[in-house]
């Protein structure tokens, strides 16, 4: 039932750990390791923590969050609880654009659900999936506060406002 | 409970009663003081509240909302009702909710009678849910830990045991992950806990309300051990389990069961009835000798007890760096295991392989420790103890064969491994090997013999006790730690260092084995209490009251282990812990073949 097997982190982990002694050594985990003695010991140390060391990663695999706890000395269970939790931590890498598709009222009334389906048609992935490229992850949110531009939709830091499905393969061009 | 006595007490309502109790109470203790019964799911006496489940819900004049009393402090003149008709629908709609979301099987379920959320449908009158869950994520059980089996599916996030593993145990298997109506109780990445960080302890299984965590069910391998003509089946009951089975069968907690037990093994057709206090008086012999040896010969000090395989998971998955001072000693379980197929069967003539050797266990650790690769010693291709059972899963055995236990007459334990001495009998209660060493240990290095045997000091259920006593002009210190939390701080050294201790004494449980993961579940404060009068009465009430005087223990070294410590002994009843188990296990040999030890008897025995 394992959520993530195949990542970054357990790539480095392979490394760091002592078991494969010898092969490249990925040089975050000191960053890491750095991250975490800066929040040690101040209450509500764990969440900061998480936020750079996803920002360091691109996402919070078991070998991160294992050293996550071992540095803060609580349970990796605690960890995995608050990572899963909050909704903006991943626990599996995500792609290099990140696709958010408005599903609020206004914008499902206008045919989100359409644009949706256009895009996991146009990217092969289901939603919160990620492309095997690793370009693209196609989530859903709730209201961009741009309800005038319905469907709205964002990829990175770009808003695109009155999409119709049709559009999605031209509009995806920008971005390969 | 001395704090507490000192506050000032406040006087309030409950249900037109006037109640006085100390300011800090809750409104549920001040109800149960007064004998109303707010019902209650996610509250337990020995976890603490929570106010997760709002089923103690009640009305307190002036508040907004209808209040958890788990958690609602009482104060000077509040009037609170606890059955009126906004109550008890608000609590029959929050039990529906909880129902609506729980699968119903509940007549295969392992709790089924003996389930909290059944009791609470049915206290409440439960007739009808008006709510369906029916597109509750489906988890597959969790099958991964040879002591515990966990159901997700079941789970009523009361969150009972994700606050023992990580407050009282102090281990953290166990968390709550993801939110809302995906909400799981999970290992970290969702890995079974037989991969996770887990102890075995079960405390988990003991205080879950529901079926979603119950000890790995092995009864069926031994009733087919039982119908197999071809096999010699030989039992063993630890200490702990006399002091509480009969709980299971409607008696009141404290009733000793010893000699129904014995009674009842026999009519489930086991061939031999024998009992692991044997085996503790067997450890004693050999753990005494260890400890006099590296008292004697400046070893690592302290030694620690190696009895409890949860605190010994303990030691080596979270405080590696101790494993040292842990005891070589087999615990009794894997003792007796190891003397069953080479001593019993050389003196019964039976071919090792033939023997079934079971154990009754108050603990879900053993099992583990059973399946332990070190634990095979004897000669037998099998594990040296091929199945364990918890308290729990006997009482199920003896139910399924339709034993009227309650009005059993007593029998007895086999001879020669069913022979025990008092010393033996306190294992099952924390502080309890401590004191049995020490009755041994005393009257071997001082030659007297002690007026009396009881060491009051090592006794109670403080988390760490500690004693000194003079034996022999040496200054013994001695520390008794229960609950892995306990434990864990201990080996912090935060208050008091350990290295300034000659022997400790380890237990898992808090309580020690009376109240292990494996015994019945109670919800009755105290119960530690009673079960523990069990044993100390027990042990009153028998002649021989140190391990060094169990006759068949002296004659099992006269006529086949030679002396505590000898190499034979060292072969079946020692072994070693750590990353390498076994490994060390085998140096530990070859060292006590190599140099031999100062044989105990030279010192009286």
């Amino acid at each position: 039932m394992a959520v993530m097997s195949a990542t970054i982190g357990t790539a480095a982990c392979k490394c760091s750990c002592g078991s494969n002694a010898g092969k490249l050594v990925d040089d975050r985990f000191p960053k890491l390791d750095a991250i975490i003695a800066k929040y040690k010991g101040k209450p509500g140390a764990l969440i900061p923590v998480l936020h750079e060391a996803q920002q360091l990663f691109g996402c919070l695999s078991e070998d991160v969050q294992d050293r996550v706890a071992s540095g803060l000395g609580i349970s990796p269970s605690e960890v995995y609880g608050v990572s899963t939790f909050y909704s903006f931590f991943t626990l599996r890498p995500r792609g290099k654009w990140k696709i958010g598709v408005c599903l609020g009222t206004a914008c499902y009334v206008r045919g989100a659900a359409e644009v949706v389906e256009a895009l996991k048609k146009e990217l092969d992935i289901p939603v919160n999936g990620t492309t095997k490229d690793g370009r693209f992850t196609l989530e859903v949110v709730r209201c961009l506060g741009a309800c005038g531009l319905a469907p709205v939709m964002m990829i990175g830091d770009d808003v695109h406002g009155r999409v119709r499905p049709e559009q999605i393969p031209e509009i995806l061009k920008e971005y390969r | 409970m001395d704090t507490a006595r000192a506050k000032p007490k406040v006087k309030l309502t409950i249900d037109g009663r006037e109640v006085e109790i100390e300011q800090g109470a809750t409104v549920l203790e001040a109800a149960r003081k007064a004998g109303i019964d707010i019902p209650t799911l996610c509250y337990h006496p020995a976890v603490g509240p929570s106010g997760a489940c709002r089923v103690c819900i009640v009305e307190v004049e002036g508040a907004r909302t209808l209040v958890a009393s788990c958690v609602y402090p009482v104060a000077e003149g509040m009037v609170v009702r606890t059955n009126t008709a906004a109550v008890r629908a608000a609590r029959k709609t929050v039990v529906e909710l909880l129902i609506a979301g729980h699968p119903q099987d509940c007549l295969s379920c392992e709790r089924n009678g003996k389930c909290e959320l059944q009791a609470l449908a049915r206290n409440l009158g439960i007739r009808k849910v008006r709510y369906n869950i029916s597109d509750k994520e489906h988890r597959e059980p969790d099958t991964s830990s040879p002591s515990i089996v966990r159901n997700p599916d079941k789970c009523v996030l009361c969150g009972r045991c994700v606050t023992v593993c990580r407050d009282i145990q102090g281990v953290g298997a166990l968390s709550f992950a993801y939110r809302g109506r995906r909400t799981l109780v999970t290992p970290s990445f969702e890995h079974g806990l037989g991969e996770a960080k887990c102890t075995s302890c079960g405390q988990c299984s003991a205080v879950c309300p529901v079926g979603a965590i119950v000890e790995k069910d092995d009864t069926g391998v031994v009733w087919d051990a039982l119908d197999d003509p071809e096999k010699h089946v030989v039992v063993q009951v630890a200490p702990a389990v006399r002091a509480a089975l009969g709980e299971e069968f409607g008696m009141p907690a404290g009733t000793p069961v010893t000699g129904k037990i014995a009674q009842a093994l026999h009519m489930l057709g086991f061939d031999a009835v024998f009992d692991t206090q044997f085996a503790a008086d067997l450890t004693i012999m050999e753990e005494g000798h260890e400890f006099i040896e590296r008292l004697n010969r400046r070893g690592v000090l302290p030694l620690v007890t190696s009895c409890s395989p949860g605190w010994i998971r303990y030691c080596e998955q979270f405080h590696p760096e101790f494993l040292d001072h842990i005891s070589t000693c087999k615990s009794p379980q894997q003792m007796m295991g190891a003397v069953i197929k080479s001593y019993y069967a050389k003196i019964k003539g039976i071919d090792p392989s033939k023997i079934f050797s079971v154990s009754i266990m108050p603990c879900t650790a053993k099992k583990y420790e059973a399946k332990r690769p070190e634990m095979r010693t004897s000669s037998a291709p099998s594990q040296d103890v091929d199945a364990v059972l918890t308290t729990r899963e006997l009482a199920r055995m003896i139910r399924a064969a339709g034993i009227d236990f309650a009005n059993l007459e007593d029998g007895e334990f086999d001879s020669p491994l069913g022979i025990s001495s008092g010393a033996g009998t306190i294992f099952g209660v924390t502080g309890g090997v401590m004191e049995a060493a020490l009755r041994s240990v005393y009257e071997i290095l001082t030659k007297k013999t002690l007026g009396d045997v009881r060491f009051e000091a090592v006794r109670g259920f403080d988390g760490v006790r500690h004693a000194t006593i003079d034996i022999a002009g040496t200054q013994v210190r001695v520390a008794v730690v229960h609950g892995l939390g306990n434990a864990g701080r201990f080996l912090a050294g935060t208050e008091d260092s350990p290295d300034r201790y000659h022997f400790v004494e380890i237990m898992a449980c808090p309580g020690g084995c009376i109240c292990g993961g494996g015994q019945p579940i109670s919800l009755d404060p105290a119960v530690r209490q009673l079960r523990a009068s069990v044993l100390y009465r027990e042990d009153e009430r028998k002649p021989i009251r140190k391990s060094h005087e169990n006759v068949e223990v002296r004659r099992l070294y006269d006529t086949f282990l030679g002396q505590p410590g000898s190499e034979l002994a060292h072969r079946l009843l020692h072994t070693a812990y750590g990353p390498d188990a076994a490994r060390l296990a085998r140096e530990d040999r070859a060292h006590s073949a190599a140099f031999g030890r100062q044989p105990m008897s030279a010192a009286g025995v």
